[in-house]
């Protein structure tokens, strides 16, 4: 201990004590500071980096699920839509057939209608020109007939003989 | 506990060799070898050297010699020498010739001994007291010494180092050259001692203090390891001056809660709280106490040991010796790589540590 004390020297005290607080003060402003504020920016980069990756990536992942699902929606809804012309069609098919057949039955009824009427026209206006026929026969008959009696009696005879209805 | 081993084995060989030589001298009754200079054997000529090599000195001297005509001829230069003796006196170092002739200086006389300038008259004569310590008067010295030229010259390499690698980073985020090898050390300082002693709060006021000590401490050892050998961190007056920066940041930056648990230890009886408190008190000045002290008494014993094993192979003059002492020499001297950057780290760790009691918020529930 005492020669510790011995060997203390105030001077170099002194001087060590200014050298190595001139030396903090004079790296702290050209070295610790700019190097350690380098570093930490550096490690937040390196930080936000990381983390803004990891978040593109959970977003990507999200995106990826949205468009799946979006595409499953898209399908989904595409079927539908399928289903439902389909149907449609079916629908709008069976519909005109049944128009058809109903319009179809409906010519048909009117035709039928008509080739009755035609026929029962056809029929009367026969009927007519027999009876005329029949008439204008009958009066030349009768007019020769007239002449002689036995004649007449026969032509009529036979006339409504040939004459069946 | 390693290093306790690797100490109790270099002790047990010391022991071996001094017994092997003095075996030596009984059966060969050779006489001491004598220096021709001094007339000392050489044991206490070795002695004095180490003892002389861990001293701070007034000249940056490189290495020594005694050339044929018997004088020492040193290769460095001189320092320059500042006194306050009734006023400023700046002269340079060569005027003492190496502590071996007086200097005058505007009329006063100034003798170095053991290291120290004294005022003398102009024969340089010391006069001692019984204890034989010198009674003349002793001028405030301020000299700049080998060990302060050391210093600045280590805060230079350290600015120059850090500034560079600091300006390194505006280029580019990645560091670049030395700046590879020094920034996980600041890194490490940073998340391995200072964040978790002083907490993530408070921690950046303290980082600058704790990374030049780091630094300043660790390159310094690593220096002194050097051939050219200037140790720094062996004088009790340069680690006095670290361990008082950490004292007085403790005691500035100390809380309410710090001064309360020193004062007024909170959950014991009030007779154990009066008990405490000087204990507590006394602590304060312990801890940067053992501070000095061990990086102090860590690097000097180094540096006994590392000289002592190197001066064996002048002692030890035979076929065994130079390789003993290269092989020892060569260990130990990685041993002290390993203590130069430990001693380093336990300084900036316990003082981070003393950082952190001193902001540390208790929770009292």
């Amino acid at each position: 201990m005492e020669k510790l004390i011995e060997q203390f020297s105030l001077g170099l005290f002194v001087w060590q004590l200014i050298l190595f607080i001139g030396l903090v003060l004079l790296l702290k402003k050209f070295a610790w500071k700019p190097i350690l504020n380098a570093v930490n920016e550096r490690e937040e980069g390196i930080k936000n980096a990381l983390d803004e990756a990891e978040n593109a990536r959970k977003e990507m992942q999200n995106l990826t699920a949205d468009n799946e699902r979006i595409l499953k929606e898209a399908r989904a809804e595409r079927d539908i839509l399928l289903k439902e012309a389909r149907e449609m069609k079916e629908g709008m098919i069976a519909d005109a057939k049944e128009e058809a057949k109903i319009q179809a039955t409906k010519v048909i009824e009117q035709a039928q209608a008509t080739i009755q009427a035609e026929k029962q026209a056809a029929i009367a206006e026969i009927k007519n020109q027999v009876a005329e026929l029949s008439l204008s026969i009958a009066e030349k008959v009768v007019r020769g007939e007239l002449s002689d009696k036995a004649k007449q009696t026969k032509l009529v005879e036979d006339m409504l003989k040939e004459v069946t209805l | 506990m390693h290093r306790n081993n690797i100490v109790k084995l270099l002790t047990l060989l010391l022991l071996t060799v001094t017994i092997s030589v003095k075996a030596q001298h009984d059966t060969h009754n050779e006489t001491p070898v004598e220096d021709a200079h001094s007339g000392k054997d050489i044991k206490t000529e070795i002695k004095e050297y180490i003892n002389h090599h861990l001293l701070d000195s007034y000249d940056f001297t490189l290495f020594s010699y005694t050339n044929d005509a018997g004088e020492h001829k040193y290769i460095g230069a001189p320092l320059p020498v500042i006194l306050w003796d009734g006023g400023l006196q700046v002269f340079s170092s060569s005027k003492f010739n190496h502590g071996e002739t007086v200097a005058e200086v505007n009329g006063n006389y100034y003798k170095v001994y053991h290291n120290k300038i004294y005022k003398t008259d102009a024969e340089g004569t010391i006069s001692y007291d019984e204890a034989h310590h010198p009674t003349n008067a002793k001028p405030l010295d301020f000299s700049i010494t080998k060990n302060v030229v050391f210093i600045f010259l280590v805060g230079l390499l350290m600015l120059f180092m850090f500034s560079k690698m600091a300006k390194n980073y505006k280029k580019s985020a990645v560091p670049t050259g030395l700046g590879r090898l020094l920034e996980p050390i600041i890194l490490y300082i940073r998340d391995d001692i200072a964040i978790p002693n002083i907490g993530k709060k408070h921690y950046k006021r303290y980082m600058s203090y704790l990374l030049t000590i780091f630094f300043f401490v660790w390159i310094i050892n690593l220096l002194g390891l050097t051939p050219l050998g200037v140790n720094v961190t062996n004088n009790i007056a340069v680690t006095l001056a670290l361990a008082l920066m950490t004292y007085f940041i403790t005691t500035f930056s100390g809380n309410k809660d710090y001064w309360k648990h020193i004062f007024w230890m909170p959950g014991v009886p009030t007779l154990m709280k009066i008990i405490l408190a000087p204990i507590e008190l006394l602590g304060t000045f312990i801890k940067p106490f053992s501070l000095m002290i061990r990086l102090y008494a860590n690097i000097t014993a180094g540096h006994i040991v590392l000289m002592s094993i190197i001066g064996l192979m002048f002692i030890f003059k035979n076929w065994i010796g130079s390789p003993l002492s290269f092989g020892l020499a060569f260990a130990l001297s990685l041993l002290e790589l390993l203590v130069a950057a430990l001693q380093a780290y336990i300084f900036t760790m316990l003082s981070a540590l003393y950082f952190g009691s001193a902001v540390e918020e208790h929770d009292h529930h």
